[in-house]
C-alpha cells in the first residue's frame, strides 16, 4: 500500500518531470522551427493577366515560397493551388520584376512574377 | 538633353481615344524633313467572323520599360529625332485606332525603316494583350511576333526551358481556342487581325 502510493508517487513525480522535459524540449523545437520558417521561407507578388487571369479569378496575389526556390516551382505551386492554370501552363512565359526571365530564375522575397500569356499588342 | 527627353510613350486608360495630332505634333520639328506614322485599327472581320471589338489590357510598368527599351534600339540603328508611341487600353471599336507610333527624322529612310521596327518589335514583346470580341464568342489573340521571339527570349538567356515552339505550331497556341458560347465547336485561331 503504502510502496503502492509510493511507488504512485515517484511515477507521478517521474512522469511529471518527464512531462515538463518533454514539454521545454516540444517548446524549444517550436521556437526553433519558427525561427528557421522565418529565415527559410520567403514571400513574393505575383501578377497574372489575360487567359490566366480568367483562369485563377484573380489579378494578383501573394505566394509563400521556400528560399532558393525557382520561378519554375512557383509556377508549379501556383498550378497546386489553382489547377485550372494547367490549361496555359506550357504557353505562358514569366517575367521577374518586369524582365523576362527562365524557368531556373531564383525568387527573393518581394519579388514581383508575372505570368505572361502569349501577348498580343498592337 | 538625354534621348528620353525625345521619346513621349503613353499607355492610354480604358475610354481615352488616341488623339493622333497630339503625337504628330510631339514629333514635330524644324530639323525634321520627315515624320513616318503607323496607325493600327480594329478590322471588322477574322477569318470569316465579325469582331464587335478589340479588348486591351496590359502591364503597364512592364510594358512602359520594354517600349522605351524599344525606342532606345531604334536610335542606336536609325538616325532619328523624335518617338511617340500610344497604346489604348479597354475596348476599342471597329474602325478605331489602337496603337499610333510616330517618328520624326531629317530624312526619310530612317523614319520610315524606324516606325516599322518599332510596332513589330511591339507585337514581339511588349506585355500587353487583346481579346477578339464575336457576337457568339470571343479568344485572346496570340502574335505570331511573340511566339516566334519567345525561343530567342529563352537562348539569349542560356534557359533549359522546355517549352518548345515547332516551326509549324508558332501560329498558334493552347490557349488560343474560340469560346463560342452557343455550340462546343473549338478551332484554333493564327496570328491577329490587324494587317
Amino acid at each position: 500500500m503504502i510502496s503502492e502510493i509510493n511507488e504512485r508517487k515517484v511515477l507521478w513525480s517521474g512522469s511529471s518531470l518527464l512531462a515538463m522535459d518533454v514539454t521545454g524540449q516540444a517548446a524549444k523545437k517550436e521556437v526553433s522551427k519558427i525561427v528557421n520558417d522565418e529565415v527559410s521561407s520567403i514571400e513574393i507578388k505575383v501578377l497574372l493577366f489575360a487567359r490566366a487571369r480568367e483562369l485563377t479569378g484573380v489579378p494578383d496575389l501573394k505566394l509563400k515560397m521556400p528560399s532558393g526556390s525557382t520561378t519554375k516551382k512557383c509556377m508549379d505551386e501556383l498550378v497546386i493551388k489553382y489547377p485550372k492554370l494547367e490549361e496555359v501552363r506550357s504557353c505562358v512565359v514569366l517575367a521577374l520584376n518586369e524582365e523576362y526571365t527562365t524557368d531556373s530564375a531564383i525568387v527573393k522575397h518581394r519579388d514581383e512574377l508575372a505570368i505572361i500569356p502569349p501577348i498580343s499588342g498592337g | 538633353m538625354s534621348s528620353e527627353e525625345n521619346n513621349l510613350i503613353e499607355i492610354l486608360e480604358e475610354g481615352h481615344k488616341v488623339d493622333i495630332a497630339k503625337y504628330i505634333d510631339y514629333v514635330t520639328a524644324p530639323q525634321a524633313g520627315a515624320i513616318a506614322t503607323f496607325s493600327g485599327t480594329t478590322r471588322d472581320t477574322f477569318e470569316g467572323k465579325t469582331v464587335m471589338e478589340l479588348r486591351y489590357e496590359a502591364y503597364v510598368p512592364m510594358a512602359t520599360r520594354y517600349l522605351s527599351s524599344i525606342c532606345a534600339s531604334a536610335r542606336s540603328n536609325w538616325d532619328i529625332h523624335k518617338i511617340a508611341v500610344a497604346h489604348r487600353l479597354g475596348p476599342v471599336l471597329v474602325g478605331e485606332t489602337s496603337v499610333f507610333v510616330a517618328v520624326s527624322s531629317v530624312h526619310r529612310g530612317d523614319g520610315l525603316d524606324a516606325c516599322k521596327f518599332l510596332i513589330d518589335e511591339l507585337k514581339a514583346s511588349v506585355p500587353i494583350w487583346k481579346k477578339e470580341v464575336y457576337a457568339n464568342g470571343e479568344v485572346w489573340k496570340e502574335n505570331a511576333e511573340f511566339l516566334e521571339k519567345r525561343l530567342e527570349l529563352a537562348e539569349t538567356r542560356g534557359s533549359l526551358v522546355k517549352k518548345h515552339v515547332a516551326g509549324e505550331h508558332k501560329r498558334s497556341c493552347c490557349g488560343s481556342k474560340v469560346r463560342v458560347q452557343e455550340d462546343e465547336d473549338h478551332t484554333d485561331i493564327a496570328g491577329d487581325n490587324k494587317e
